[in-house]
């Protein structure tokens, strides 16, 4: 084609950008007028033509023309216009709906041709484009192509592979049948490039459904035994570099990690030959100096040990994949010491070959310390945090300490997490792990995240012998000048706490230890400010001492008037609290924080179990507190929206279930009051009317807070509060007459799974200050325009399906009032959203694979339907929401546990909008059915 | 010590959330069945670019609009023409990665799942490369661009649906002189 080839030149000698698009309009100019023109074009023009479409689109421009022409091709007899013709089509068509029946039909005259190149032609241009409407004319065909015993190889070749392209794209369209034991049987084909093709066919298959393959385990190991057991000749053209079929291989050692080690006793045998063989030719002097040579050995080597440690059932064999890494982590090639790390990783997860992987420390500290690349370096950390266990931690924890410093910022905060969760996993006493996250934060401080210092602090709370420690440590610390300011929040908090271990040291007596953390305050943000406010009144609790300087501090204008209302709100309360309560109230108040429970979720447990410790995701203090809090932004005053959690997230012992002896005055205390304007309730603008109760199922699956009854004498309000299987429900009864309702009086009925405890009816006087709410036993009269409140605790004992029912009673004007309203306490309540990976996620998934797992529910839309308003419903449903995870972006998928008193249950979902059919397809899969179908009831009803 | 259970519990999750972005992905309808979500192999798209970031060859085997093919396009290039020749071949992509080999001022790249062989990948590129260098006798960058029609053929005897279709040079060389004789 001279005229493409001078175009292309002309292209090419075209100086500048400009010259480059005259010179392209002006051959679209052309190719129009050609196209439009009177005289029939003939095939080799047109080919032409559209060849230089093709060219000028593949530079950046669009084409909006020559599609026609194009398809025209495909009609030709000729190959090299039909090649043209599809090339454009795959390139270049997007489904172009008038076009594609044009295209489908010369698709199908060119199966139908019986000319393996036309054949191949067309075949290819299926796999290349995938679309529904291909897969829908040509599924059912391309498997009779397949397995038809008149079919050249090379046709036999793409039609596998187009099989699979389809497979992919549109699986419902792919029907399983007959053919699918005749395409195993093509593992036996003699063509190799038919029985490679096959095995890529087959193994996608085959994770899909691999009861229906299972068939090909005994072919695939035949296959491979043959293979590496041939002498290179054997295979002429499919050696590559001395290395008889690396790719098939590589395939087939694929296509057996679909499955376990084969159960029949003479096939193991044979299988753990074959890999014993090619470990020992790993061993053997290379046949050639190429690196072609060993890169196809090793590639084969690396699947070898990919399989063995998937069956991960072979001790000897894992010993001798890690013994063979080990040499790989010094050889001279960078990408044998790169994947041996990545490797080894997973073999330091076996039980078997944990050990082995131990032995390679020092030179896995020594790659952390040489390796040039940095990837390189990441794989050695990786693998470091993988191998480390109690009798090397402290080594690995020093060495990762160490690398941290001159370590790319790019890692460097996973590095400060690995750390974290290393020091305090092995952590045989703690005032090693107090030094190790206070360094940490010296070496890295921007780095550490608040999941970090959260975790130290609650180790400390946690640990009695630790606290006189931590809290001299902090203070020294702090005695540097340019100290991070995550460590200036470990010291406030912990000296806040603790401080009074150390008061006793003129040193670091109580005013010293004040003004030591005064001195930095002004310099530090708005959270840390709050953080410290808090801690200089649990210093007026611990120390009285100190009393005036404090409170002298909470007067001055700079708090007192902060123009950040959080800040400034502290410091009035704080002053208040600490003029007008009793030393016992203070006392009652700032009393130490009580211990963090200790948990663990089952999905966890899970993951750890299968990926080594570390790769595990979990929930964390603070989500509690954001729990709560994104709550009031939606129907309370704004300020909660711009102040962080931290007012919940640090000293005031609010943001945690407490022990049922626990008052609720201290709560009230803190920050109920002033946040929740109670006021409020009476008035609420939001929806659910006289009549709600009704639907208060369906309304509160996904929210806490908001009216659920109201008519002209009452109106009942609730916030609530979930963490694990525990909640508490703050109920308010707000009086709407001007009268009184005598006889008040309040029960709960529910079922046997639920455990709820009431606490006396709370009487609040709305006239007082936030700080001097009064808590008073139980009233049985309302006054009129008054409200009520009253705390349910809420105890989850195992899953449940039935709502619990509020029963209030009250007499109004000699009249017996009865009301009974469902309380909107639901499984998803106690929920703990779970953050992990995509590929956790599939994992997961994949694991949960038993049909009774999985409940799945077809519906259509009852609201329009909007992403973020599904986001929101679907985070307030209590899962984490995973991005990235699902390749349609327009899908959501989340993941959470169920926490109840006996168990957890970790619980994946997945909701998938179908916008033009107004519907939704909801799959949920739990590792129990009863919450499977409980959860996804729930769900469905919110859409 | 009583909490090293729980010690993922607060921090590893952070771990597994470093987030970035996944490739952005058509394929399947938004009503595709389970199978889609599952973890799927094989190689997402092949690109040959000059040193300059000049695009020689784009095959793609995910469905991608313009705008990311172009993007993607332009992230590999800054990616790959950073690293030195003693880095490895292989560099993390998004959630994928990349298998590369420079030849001469051409950069062979293909993007596959990290679980992916990288080894098996890395002489599949070179496979294709000393076909292409068969084909056109001593091929160069110039072959590439007047012969750009013909590339996509090569490509397609040897990698297909994202997976490698024939391996064997003799066989692809045979089958492409036999195309070069139809006319």
């Amino acid at each position: 084609m001279r005229g493409l080839a001078v175009f292309i030149s002309d292209i090419r000698n075209c100086k500048s950008k400009e010259a480059e698009v005259k010179r392209i309009n002006k051959e679209l100019a052309n190719i129009r007028s050609k196209f439009k023109g009177d005289k029939a074009l003939d095939g080799y023009s047109k080919k032409k033509y559209v060849c230089k479409l093709l060219f000028i689109f593949l530079l950046g421009h669009d084409i909006d023309f020559g599609h026609m022409e194009a398809v025209n091709l495909l009609s030709s007899n000729k190959y090299t216009e039909k090649q043209i013709g599809y090339l454009f089509i795959s390139v270049l068509v997007n489904s172009n709906s008038d076009l594609i029946s044009l295209i489908n039909n010369g698709i199908k005259n060119d199966l139908a041709s019986r000319n393996p190149t036309f054949m191949n032609l067309a075949l290819h241009c299926i796999a290349n484009v995938g679309s529904r409407e291909m897969a829908e004319a040509f599924a059912s065909q391309i498997p009779s192509i397949l397995v038809a015993g008149d079919t050249m190889d090379s046709v036999k070749q793409s039609a596998a592979l187009c099989l699979l392209r389809l497979n992919r794209t549109s699986p419902d369209l792919v029907p399983m049948g007959e053919w699918t034991a005749r395409v195993v049987h093509l593992l036996n084909d003699q063509h190799l490039g038919v029985v490679t093709a096959a095995t890529s066919l087959i193994t996608t298959l085959a994770q899909k459904s691999p009861e229906d393959f299972r068939t090909s385990i005994s072919l695939a190991v035949a296959r491979l035994s043959r293979i590496v057991t041939s002498a290179s000749i054997d295979l002429q053209d499919y050696t590559y570099y001395f290395v008889a079929a690396p790719w098939l291989s590589v395939k087939l050692l694929r296509l057996l990690q679909c499955y376990p080690p084969p159960e029949d006793a003479a096939l193991r045998s044979r299988l753990t030959e074959c890999l014993e063989t090619i470990l020992n030719k790993a061993q053997e002097p290379p046949k050639s100096k190429k690196v072609q040579h060993s890169n196809a050995k090793n590639a084969v080597l690396f699947e070898a040990i990919a399989l063995i440690i998937h069956h991960d059932s072979e001790p000897t064999l894992l010993v001798r994949a890690c013994n063979q890494l080990g040499q790989f982590l010094q050889h001279r090639e960078t990408n044998l010491r790169y994947l041996a790390l990545e490797s080894m990783c997973t073999l330091a997860s076996s039980e078997f070959s944990h050990e082995a992987v131990k032995t390679h420390i020092d030179t896995v500290i020594n790659a952390l310390k040489t390796e040039r690349d940095v990837s390189v370096r990441q794989r050695a950390v990786d693998l470091l945090y993988a191998m480390c266990d109690r009798s090397n931690s402290k080594q690995i924890v020093a060495e990762m300490l160490s690398y941290l410093e001159n370590a790319d910022y790019s890692i460097r905060e996973e590095i400060v997490l690995k750390v974290a969760i290393l020091a305090e996993k092995y952590a045989v006493d703690y005032t090693w792990y107090v030094d190790t996250i206070l360094n940490l934060i010296r070496i890295a401080g921007d780095h550490v995240s608040e999941e970090v210092w959260y975790r130290v602090i609650q180790i400390v709370i946690n640990q009695d012998d630790v606290q006189g420690y931590a809290a001299k440590t902090v203070f020294e610390a702090l005695q540097t000048p340019a100290c991070h300011e995550n460590l200036l929040k470990v010291g406030g908090y912990i000296l806040g706490e603790f401080g009074n271990l150390i008061a006793g040291d003129p040193r670091s007596s109580p005013l010293v230890q004040f003004n030591l953390l005064h001195s930095k305050f002004h310099l530090c943000s708005v959270p840390t400010r709050a953080l410290l406010l808090s801690a200089y009144i649990k210093f007026i609790n611990l120390f009285p001492e100190v009393k005036p300087t404090i409170q002298d501090v909470l007067r001055s204008d700079s708090q007192l008037r902060n123009a950040d209302v959080e800040l400034q709100q502290r410091a009035i309360e704080y002053l208040r609290l600490s003029c007008i309560a009793s030393t016992d109230i203070l006392a009652t108040v700032l009393e130490e924080m009580p211990p963090f429970p200790e948990r663990e979720s089952s999905i966890l447990a899970k993951l750890k179990k299968k990926k080594g410790p570390g790769k595990v995701p979990d929930m964390d203090e603070a989500r509690w507190n954001v729990n709560g809090n994104t709550e009031h932004s939606e129907n309370t005053e704004p300020t909660n929206k711009s102040s962080p959690p931290s007012l919940v997230a640090d000293l005031l012992p609010t943001n945690r279930p407490r022990p049922a002896s626990y008052s609720p005055t201290i709560l009230s205390a803190g920050n109920m009051a002033p946040s929740h304007p109670f006021t409020d309730l009476l008035n609420m603008n939001s929806s659910p009317a006289a009549g709600a109760s009704l639907l208060v199922d369906v309304l509160f699956v996904c929210k806490n807070n908001g009216v659920i009854f109201e008519n002209q004498l009452l109106q009942i309000g609730l916030k609530s509060e979930y963490r694990q299987n525990l909640g508490r429900i703050y109920v308010f009864y707000g009086n709407k007459t001007s009268s009184q309702f005598l006889s008040f009086s309040s029960s709960v009925t529910s079922s046997d799974t639920l455990k709820t405890h009431i606490l006396p009816l709370l009487r609040l006087l709305l006239t007082d200050l936030s700080l001097n709410v009064h808590t008073m036993p139980v009233d049985p009269t309302v006054e009129g325009g008054a409200q009520l409140q009253q705390i349910l605790n809420i105890e989850c004992l195992s899953d449940f399906s039935d709502t619990p029912v509020l029963n209030v009673q009250f007499r109004y004007g000699g009249t017996l009032q009865n009301i009974a309203v469902k309380l909107p306490v639901m499984l998803n309540k106690f929920f703990q959203p779970t953050e992990m990976t995509s590929e956790d996620f599939f994992q997961r998934w994949k694991q949960l694979g038993v049909p009774q797992q999985e409940v799945q529910t077809i519906f259509k839309a009852q609201h329009p339907m909007d992403t973020d308003v599904t986001n929101a419903k679907i985070l307030g449903f209590g899962v984490a929401l995973l991005s990235g995870v699902d390749p349609n972006p327009a899908n959501f998928v989340g993941a959470g546990v169920i926490h109840t008193k006996n168990t957890q249950v970790g619980c994946l979902l997945r909701l998938e909008p179908n916008p033009q059919a107004e519907m939704y397809r909801l799959t949920l899969r739990t590792s129990r059915e009863s919450v499977s179908q409980r959860l996804c009831d729930l769900l469905s009803e919110q859409f | 010590m009583p909490s090293s259970k729980d010690v993922s519990a607060s921090l590893a999750h952070i771990l597994t959330n470093k987030a970035c972005p996944p490739l952005i992905p058509g394929t399947c309808s938004s009503l595709g069945t389970h199978d889609t979500i599952g973890r799927q192999t094989g190689i997402r798209f092949i690109l040959i670019q000059n040193r300059a970031g000049k695009t020689r060859l784009a095959k793609w085997y995910m469905q991608f609009d313009d705008d990311e093919k172009q993007k993607l396009i332009e992230e590999v290039h800054a990616v790959v023409t950073v690293r030195d020749a003693k880095h490895t071949n292989f560099v993390e992509f998004r959630n994928f990665k990349i298998i590369y080999r420079r030849y001469a001022g051409l950069y062979f790249c293909i993007c596959v799942d990290v679980t992916d062989n990288n080894l098996a990948y890395l002489e599949g590129i070179h496979n294709f490369v000393e076909v292409l260098n068969e084909y056109f006798h001593n091929v160069c960058e110039l072959d590439l661009v007047f012969n750009f029609y013909k590339v996509y053929t090569v490509v397609d005897e040897m990698f297909l649906a994202g997976e490698i279709r024939e391996t064997s040079q003799t066989k692809v060389l045979k089958q492409l002189l036999m195309l070069q004789s139809l006319e």
